[in-house]
């Protein structure tokens, strides 16, 4: 059982920390401003959900699951709203993102 | 095992450093700056459990806090000196 | 807004008691200055919270816990899915981006409710709520693909059906 919650804890904190590596290589690579807020977003997702995940298996029923699963939560209702003020105040001082507008006007939902 | 995510952690830390100091825009470097700042978040959580050390979690929690307040801070600062200089900034400086 | 005084009470108690759980909890102490500390600044919290007005407007209640629990499952399903397609995006060599901005309608009217799509909306990697006003939703996508996604208007949907009795 031990062995397969290290298993389990392992294979996550591994793919959490390819996540937060791949969105910190697109924030590197993407092209704008507004594509490189996606790349962060991923690091701040993924990467923070399957690591945080990850270390709670090692903590097991303790206080520092209760932390864990705060600071989790804080970082989960923190970011998008970062990412919107950042893109809001982009977009306010005149910083155009690339590419054509579309609506969804066409189909009536 | 804890080292993968270290390292992974470390990585994209100096990764966003680059973005932060490669610019263009201001923004791009607030971005930087708030990937740089949750990322240490999720490095003190680990580090808490590399060296065994819980009272780490605290300092994540604060500085999660005190990252979300900074960058809405900083963006705040910008907005207002923009307005104050009525230029466009979207070329960063 | 329907706000009974009663109501509004017991919502003054629910924060009471959740900031003090917090406190207990991080602190971990019980000498009587700690708790009297803790107690001061929880009353202090609860005092500015109700001077900027969190108590005036009705907020996203606890009583549509099971709805969003599930509405959460499946925000986690499509966080997942955009997250490995994101990826394969920033690894590929060619970078295969067509990031295009896109405005979508939100059928929820209440502000926590477009709060909650909006913020939706920016958690997925790969689309990013810009701006919102008048019941229309700026997005900015990185890829075809997930703007088709929003498009099709499910998330919304699940947003709008949230707060239906």
């Amino acid at each position: 059982m031990a062995l397969l919650l290290d298993i389990a804890s392992w294979a996550l904190l591994s793919i959490g920390g390819a996540f937060v590596f791949i969105g910190g290589v697109g924030a590197l690579r993407m092209p704008d401003f507004y594509t490189r807020i996606h790349a962060a977003s991923l690091t701040d997702t993924m990467g923070a959900v399957l690591v945080i995940f990850g270390i709670m298996l090692q903590a097991g029923l303790s206080l520092a699951t209760v932390k864990l699963a705060a600071i989790l939560l804080f970082l989960l209702l923190t970011s998008p709203t970062a990412s919107n003020a950042l893109a809001s105040a982009a977009l306010l001082a005149g910083l155009r993102p690339s590419g054509e507008v579309a609506t969804d006007e066409e189909q009536s939902t | 095992m804890y080292y993968v995510v270290t390292i992974a952690t470390l990585a994209t830390m100096a990764l966003a450093l680059a973005r932060a100091l490669l610019g263009p825009s201001v923004y791009d470097r607030v971005l930087a700056a708030n990937m740089f700042g949750t990322k240490t978040v999720l490095l003190l959580s680990v580090i808490a459990f590399l060296y065994g050390r819980p009272d780490f979690l605290d300092l994540a929690l604060a500085y999660a806090l005190i990252n979300f307040i900074g960058v809405l801070a900083i963006l705040e600062f910008i907005r207002r000196r923009a307005d104050t200089d009525s230029v466009d900034n979207g070329s960063g400086y | 807004m329907v706000n009974h005084p009663a109501v509004g009470a017991m919502r003054v108690a629910l924060l009471l008691g959740l900031l003090m759980a917090a406190w207990v909890l991080w602190s971990g102490q019980f000498l009587p200055l700690l708790l009297t500390l803790g107690a001061f600044s929880c009353l202090l919290t609860v005092y500015l919270t109700r001077r900027m007005g969190y108590f005036d407007n009705e907020v996203f209640a606890l009583r549509f816990g099971v709805r969003l629990f599930s509405y959460w499952a499946w925000l986690s399903r499509e966080v997942l899915r955009s997250s490995l397609e994101v990826a394969r995006v920033v690894l590929d060599p060619r970078l295969p981006i067509s990031p295009q901005t896109i405005e979508i309608k939100a059928t929820a009217s209440h502000p926590v409710d477009q709060a909650i799509l909006g913020n939706s909306i920016t958690l997925t990697p790969g689309t990013l709520a810009l701006d919102v006003h008048r019941g229309k939703i700026q997005v900015h996508c990185l890829t075809q693909a997930g703007a088709a996604d929003l498009m099709s208007g499910e998330m919304d949907r699940r947003v709008a059906a949230l707060r239906q009795d």
